[in-house]
């Protein structure tokens, strides 16, 4: 695998970039594996990558029904934070930040995270509250968030509308300045590079169709539409499909899967420097290095699997950035898409082990999973490698909708991811 | 031609679409004249004004390629004013007006100069995707040094900087047929469905219907021209009053169950818009059935330096010259590999421009096309390509040989037309969820099936004779077939798709314009492993511009297709998505800007509040007095003086956004135990109490006070937000689970205003207000509630109290609300008692360790949590969170527990939202117990008080806990929950 | 936007008329307190969120007023029936000839 760096990039230039080879090898699948991972997201590659790089596992897969990155990986707003509240959550999205500000280095790959402050603006006396209470708990775990008046929220993001007389006025805002957006292809891209690089099959066009699993229970492989692989272990890291995935295995999951939309303006010069959301008026936006202003829709209210959404849902996502940011108003959609989330009842991910020896799930990240991408990546290696969770993600089981020991970061802050 | 140096390249009499009256307009502040009709790119070439842009990444010069929707190049800022400015607007698309502005992009100082054209000369460095393999080193630069240099040198135009004052509507339509494209196939099909009297709308993105009929002079229809066939045509649709005729219009979206959503520009062609007028408005129509008549959309051709201004198809300069009366030069060389673009050089030499050469790339030509070309003096070389073009900031050669590299030639010229054919417009049709289909001898993806009512015509469909796009109009019409004369020159619309010649590979053969992609761009892509088109597409950006790929998309794929050696079906179509074309936000938002984004909710009292200058908070969807300074008070100053006035004489409270449902019926005690975690069979007529209720997972949902009416009426309050989602709640057991109870629910929060009075002289107010009943402590004591008159008004009368004084609240009909605040205030004033706000609410609330839900509460709070264990009726054999209370976790010891707190320092008030600790000394990450929830000060006890949710939080009574802060640790005592008159003796007062 | 039909109105109105109520046709025991923890958890938590037929619960929120049951397909969005709450789970058998 050649370096990626200035120097080679200007001797290929020189010879018309001749020399650069495939960036993952594209092979047919072995009859078996030791561990296959389901899904070629950024969390599966990554999962693949951790698992060789740290674990020494060699002989992996990784099944893609599609295109490598071609889901939520490739579909989503790319907002990268860590503020969360609880002590699990702020532990697993802080562990995923530290990841994200070294990742272009560890990967040889620039995947431009762009460290440009994450602002949540609070609408009301108890957005206010609420924003308080995840600074303070923040500060206690090490996490990096603080307070601004209406007038610093709106030096820090000047297209801000903070008139007291509009319908949600800005009372503040929670900002987390090492926060920010990164590229999500290159996220998929740098790991599939990196994981091929060191032996990992990334097997695409290959839809997994069934789980196959020994009378005493243990996982043994699976079905695919090219044909029976082996498996000692299988990791299903496939977002919106996991339900049915898992189906395959014998397991429900509490899961559902909703279309979710996202759309970008045309391309104009800089005039949106960070990335700011809101709950109460639903609207997150930033704006990409190509000059598109990013903005994240809702979620429609039923189940599907279409990957399209609403109509009436875009409208209102552009109502409540118009009610924030009014100059926009002229701006063009230039195009809009959908990806399918699944979401959990406590709006917290399950990155663990399943009731069926050798089958491990990472699913349950909404409509904000891409954030946490290395981290969850990272423990959901140590989860299969080892047969059991690292610290960080203990708690992030199956079992605690059966215990109660939920992790309810939208009922304790009803924040948006 | 116009020797003046105005409009030189106009030809007099000609253009279907221009009218005679001149207009000004200016580009980059130059002035020029156009004329009525004209685009801004066809009033621009009249000039002879070619350079119109720069590109996305290169900077390099560009002029206008097209004549429609698909332009990539030709992008401008147009601005009415600094509010009314609009960037990246295609040139080809947007008409001329008296005093239109138009500035060109992307450039620096100026679009002759552009110093970003630096780049150009570092290409080579800058190949797709290089940003992926440098700007890593040192980790901190890429977001302080590389990422603002990218950002500035990327992007168009700019975006506004004032709010736009531009008004835009919204509408609804429903329809038998939706016809979208209003060209030839489009009107057919109208004028049949017309005649069998179904509603119709059929709509066009351009100012004119008639499509590529208005473009080619050489179709007859019944013996009448392309453009008269047409103009008839509307006329007749127009008087029909089941058809609906919307010009200016894009079907930009289709969406579920047949609905397309249309969007319409009104105003944005006009020099002076009248004031009223909406800018756009968008349509959502829901069709009974939708015919797609898109047509289809010329390709470029692809190959080295394609991208001079001058270059541009040939499509479009047929259209400049016969919709405008434009020449595109005077020189005109021609490179197709498509038969349409001789109609284009045919067309342009019958006016007398030169057409020195039809560099032709196929090898087998019609022998009509050969002998018309001859007849008109034309040079046709086939099997040839075109190796490069020349000139600056305009083409000015041609260089071109045979595919084999010989007879290679040189030629001025000082414009090049080019057509690699046609590739039908399948955007609504797949956006519709159907899936294109490849056709292999035509080299063309059309439409297959469609999951919806919907079909697709003519051009789009992949049918290029007129007489055969008749017939599918009839047929999807369910009409007979049309008989019509038809003259038609042109037989087909299939070409080349990928980069013609190894040329390709050595200069800049581009793919993409907007976003500067080059064939060997996708050459290398697929080198490096991208073998799925939309990897090609995402590492490239080929496609991913403001025309999102209408030019570019299927040469990438052929291209890329060509390297992979596989079909190109089996190298996938990238998806296409809404809108589509770029479509402003203020469309879809329409109306719902400022008051009409969310309305505000008010109460019957608000307006008395606004009189006496409240300040207000906002609550859910409501306003909400917040407090009521006197002159010279801040809101601490107000806040204590209101408390201070209730607690020693009364006040008065607007209670009014509480939500009430009306809960009735034989079984409507049944059902409130199943509802409320409380019981409520012992409750008697007459008496209120305060309820909870938990979803089926154990934790609080909501809480208020009840009051029980009769046997079979239940007077149920809610939280202010709460209302909607706990009448849904209840109406979800009521008829899923429980659908055999008499009960029923009524929402009447809306219907009663609620007044508060509370505090020592709270009776002494109301007393002489109150008919038909009597109030005193005996006969009406805490947690009463009674049916009376309150100043004549039919009212409910609760004794209850959220200040932990002696207190009433009524209710009466919302219409008496401020007549009966009014009379309450006439007796209140001069006892001395004030009107007071939410926060002076929350205040003694908190003094008296009453709960808000969603404050003191999370959504992980349980009824035990709360200390609300005396609310739950244990004996109970089924409410709604019995089940789920039981669960392991929330039986736990040392769940976090509602407690209260004391600050070491009286004086000092915690923040809500600190976190406590018992230890704090511990390193970060610390070990948390718990938060404050509610903190407030105290000025009737002279200190702050606070609840908290602490990890066994009862059992730490009396102890000392920590609330580390960013530059402080603030020591505080655990306690109990009330501040304020611990035995409660006040309510009874 | 999508159309729905509401068996009691009668009537196909627009989508902004209705609130999605989830999976249908989950049964609340009589006896919950004698519920195990699992089958709390299953009946509370699990879904089956299949990708095709889903039986689903829909409120005329807007409109009368009532619940009701759909069948709808999660990829096509389709709605194949709608019947009115305490109508009988439809049989795989009559599922079956509905996707026809």
């Amino acid at each position: 695998m050649r370096n990626f760096n200035a120097l080679n990039l200007a001797r290929e230039a020189l010879r018309g970039h001749k020399g650069w080879g495939q960036q993952w090898r594209n092979p047919e699948p072995k009859k078996s594996y030791d561990v296959i991972i389901v899904g070629a997201g950024g969390h599966g590659l990554g999962t693949a990558y951790y698992l060789a790089k740290e674990h020494g596992v060699e002989n992996i897969a990784v099944l893609e029904k599609g295109w490598l990155g071609g889901g939520n990986t490739g579909r989503n707003t790319t907002i990268i934070r860590s503020n969360y509240l609880y002590d699990e959550s702020a532990g697993l999205y802080n562990h995923a930040l530290k990841l994200w500000e070294n990742l272009s280095q560890e990967l040889n790959y620039n995947v431009m995270f762009s460290q440009r402050g994450v602002m949540m603006l609070a609408h009301n006396v108890h957005d206010v509250q609420s924003a308080q209470r995840h600074i303070h708990a923040n500060r206690l775990n090490g996490v990096d968030n603080e307070w601004l008046t209406p007038q610093q929220a709106k030096d820090y993001c000047p297209p801000l509308n903070i008139s007291k007389s509009s319908r949600y006025p800005v009372m503040g805002a929670a900002l987390q300045r090492r926060g920010g957006v990164a590229r999500h292809d290159a996220v998929a891209w740098g790991y599939a590079r990196q994981a091929s690089a060191m032996g990992v099959d990334i097997i695409q066009n290959c839809e997994v169709t069934g789980i196959n699993r020994a009378t005493s229970g243990e996982v043994t492989g699976v079905e695919t539409t090219k044909g029976p692989i082996g498996a000692k272990q299988v990791g299903v890291v496939a977002a919106g499909h996991t339900s049915v995935l898992m189906e395959m295995a014998g397991v429900q999951m509490p899961l559902e899967s909703y279309p979710l939309q996202a759309l970008v303006s045309e391309p104009v010069k800089p005039v949106f420097p960070c990335v700011a959301m809101s709950n109460a008026v639903h609207a997150y936006i930033s704006q990409s290095d190509k000059g598109e202003l990013v903005i994240g829709a809702g979620t429609d209210s039923y189940l599907s699997y279409s990957q399209t959404g609403s109509m009436h849902i875009l409208q209102h996502t552009l109502d409540a950035i118009i009610e924030l940011y009014p100059m926009f108003n002229r701006m063009k959609m230039l195009r809009t898409w959908g990806g399918i989330v699944d979401v959990t009842p406590d709006r917290s991910p399950i990155l663990a082990k399943t009731p069926v020896k050798g089958l491990y799930v990472n699913c349950g990240w909404g409509t904000g999973g891409f954030k946490a991408t290395p981290g969850s990546a990272n423990v959901f290696a140590h989860t299969i490698a080892k047969d059991e969770p690292h610290s960080i993600n203990a708690g992030f089981t199956l079992e605690r909708f059966r215990n109660g020991r939920l992790i309810d970061e939208a009922a304790a802050a009803a924040v948006a991811h | 031609m116009n020797p003046s140096g105005q409009q030189q390249f106009r030809l007099p009499g000609r253009g279907s679409r221009i009218g005679a009256k001149s207009v000004r307009f200016t580009f980059d502040n130059k002035p020029y004249e156009a004329l009525e009709g004209d685009t801004l790119a066809s009033a621009l070439l009249a000039n002879g004004v070619h350079l119109m842009g720069r590109s996305f990444k290169y900077h390099r010069p560009r002029g206008v390629l097209a004549a429609g929707v698909e332009e990539p190049n030709a992008l401008m800022q147009i601005s009415r004013d600094n509010a009314r400015t609009t960037p990246n607007v295609r040139a080809s698309v947007q008409e001329v007006y008296d005093g239109l502005q138009a500035q060109s992009q992307n450039r620096f100082p100026t679009l002759n100069f552009d110093i970003g054209g630096v780049n150009n000369l570092l290409s080579p460095f800058f190949a797709a995707g290089f940003y992926y393999k440098t700007f890593k080193w040192p980790a901190a630069a890429w977001d302080k040094i590389y990422e603002p240099f990218i950002r500035r040198a990327a992007g168009l135009g700019q975006a506004p900087t004032e709010d736009d004052p531009d008004r835009y509507s919204n509408r609804f339509a429903h329809c038998d047929v939706l016809i979208i494209g209003g060209g030839a196939a489009g009107l057919m099909a109208a004028k049949l469905a017309a005649k069998k009297k179904q509603t119709i709308i059929i709509c066009d993105e351009n100012p004119h219907f008639g499509g590529w009929l208005l473009s080619d002079t050489d179709i007859r229809i019944d013996g009448k021209a392309g453009p008269d066939w047409a103009a008839d045509t509307i006329t007749e649709l127009a008087a029909m009053n089941n058809v609906r005729l919307l010009n200016r219009t894009t079907g930009i979206g289709y969406f579920q169950q047949n609905m397309v959503v249309l969007n319409q520009r009104i105003t944005e062609h006009q020099s002076k818009p009248e004031s009223g007028d909406a800018r756009e408005r968008m349509w959502q129509v829901r069709a009974g059935k939708v015919i797609i008549a898109q047509g289809a959309i010329e390709r470029h051709m692809v190959f080295p330096d394609n991208d001079r201004p001058g270059i541009m198809q040939a499509s479009a300069a047929q259209s400049f010259l016969n919709k405008f009366g434009v020449a595109v030069g005077s020189q005109v060389a021609v490179y197709t590999a498509c038969d349409t673009a001789y109609a284009a050089a045919f067309d342009l030499a019958e006016e007398g421009i030169d057409i020195p050469i039809i560099v032709e790339h196929r090898t087998d030509i019609a022998d009509d096309l050969l002998a018309q070309a001859s007849e008109l003096g034309i040079r046709v070389i086939t099997g040839a390509v075109v190796e490069g073009t020349g000139g600056k900031l305009r083409i000015n050669s041609v260089t071109f040989a045979k595919q084999n590299g010989n007879d290679r030639e040189t030629i001025e010229v000082d414009a090049l037309i080019t057509s690699a054919g046609w590739t039908p417009s399948l955007h609504l049709y797949s956006q519709s969820r159907g899936k294109p289909q490849w056709d292999e001898d035509t080299q063309r993806f059309l439409p297959g099936e469609s999951p919806q009512e919907c079909v697709s015509i003519g051009a789009c469909n992949g049918t290029d004779d007129l007489s055969d796009i008749f017939a599918e109009a009839a047929k999807c019409t369910g009409s007979r077939a049309p008989r019509h004369a038809i003259e038609d020159d042109v037989s087909t619309m299939s070409g080349f798709i990928g980069a013609t010649g190894t040329s390709a590979d050595k200069g800049k053969a581009f793919v993409d314009f907007q976003n500067d992609v080059t064939a060997k761009d996708i050459a290398l892509a697929v080198r490096e492993g991208m073998h799925s088109i939309e990897h090609v597409k995402r590492y490239t950006t080929n496609g991913m511009a403001t025309d999102q790929g209408k030019l570019s998309n299927m040469h990438g794929l052929a291209i890329a297709s060509k390297l992979l050696k596989k079909p190109i079906p089996a190298v996938g179509l990238t998806t296409f998505r809404a809108p589509y074309t770029p479509t402003t936000f203020g469309s879809f938002v329409g109306h719902s800007r400022g008051r009409l984004f969310d309305p505000i909710r008010q109460t019957p009292i608000h307006d008395w509040a606004v009189e006496n200058g409240a300040e207000f908070e906002p609550v859910s969807q409501w306003r909400r007095a917040w407090y009521f300074p006197r002159s010279g008070e801040d809101m601490h100053q107000a806040v204590d003086r209101e408390c201070q006035t209730v607690r020693s004489v009364a006040g008065v409270f607007d209670a009014s956004t509480l939500g009430k449902i009306e809960v009735v019926g034989p079984d409507a005690a049944a059902f409130m135990n199943i509802i409320y975690t409380n019981g409520w069979d012992k409750l008697k007529p007459g008496r209120a109490k305060y309820g909870i209720m938990c979803r089926e997972d154990g934790f609080i949902y909501d809480d208020g006070v009840v009051g029980k009416l009769s046997n079979n009426r239940f007077h149920v309050t809610t939280t202010t937000g709460g209302a909607p989602r706990v009448l849904n709640h209840m109406e979800d057991f009521l008829q899923t689970e429980f659908p055999d109870m008499r009960v029923w629910l009524t929402s009447t929060s809306e219907q009663w205003a609620t007044i508060a009075v509370q505090g020592p002289k709270a009776r002494q107010i109301i007393e002489p207000l109150i008919t038909g009943v009597t109030i005193s402590n005996e006969k009406f004591p805490h947690m009463s509630v009674v049916e009376c008159n309150v100043c004549g008004v039919p009212a409910r009368l609760f004794r209850i109290s959220f200040t932990g004084e002696l207190g009433f609240e009524i209710n009466v009909p919302a219409d008496y609300g401020r007549a009966v605040w009014e009379a309450v205030w006439e007796r209140a004033e001069p006892l001395g008692a004030c009107v007071y706000g939410t926060e002076a609410m929350h205040v003694m609330r908190a003094e008296k360790g009453y709960i808000i839900v969603g404050q003191d509460t999370d959504g992980t709070v349980t009824p035990y949590d709360a200390g609300l264990s005396w609310a739950i009726a244990k004996a109970k054999p089924d409410f709604v969170g019995k089940r789920g209370l039981q669960r392991p976790d929330l039986m736990a010891q040392g769940r976090r527990q509602l407690v209260g707190l004391a600050t070491k320092d009286p004086s000092k008030v915690l923040e809500e939202g600190a976190q406590i600790v018992a230890d704090p000394t511990c390193p970060v990450p610390m070990k948390m117990i718990g938060f404050v929830t509610s903190s407030y000060w105290s000025g009737t006890l002279g200190k702050s008080v606070a609840l908290a949710l602490i990890e066994d939080g009862t059992n730490l009574i009396g102890k000392s806990l920590y609330a580390p802060m960013a530059d402080e640790v603030i020591e505080v005592e655990v306690t109990g929950t009330v501040f304020y008159d611990t035995k409660g003796e006040r309510l009874h007062g | 936007m999508l159309v729905i039909h509401c068996p009691y109105c009668q009537a196909e109105r627009p989508e902004l008329e209705f609130a999605n109520a989830g999976e249908a046709h989950i049964v609340r025991p009589n006896n919950m307190s004698d519920m195990t923890d699992a089958e709390f958890e299953k009946m509370f938590f699990v879904r089956e969120n299949p990708k095709g037929v889903n039986l689903e619960r829909w409120r005329h929120i807007h409109g009368c007023g009532r619940f009701f049951n759909a069948i709808r397909h999660t990829v096509s969005d389709k709605f194949l029936k709608v019947y009115k709450a305490g109508a009988p789970r439809p049989s795989d058998a009559e599922i079956a000839e509905l996707m026809k």
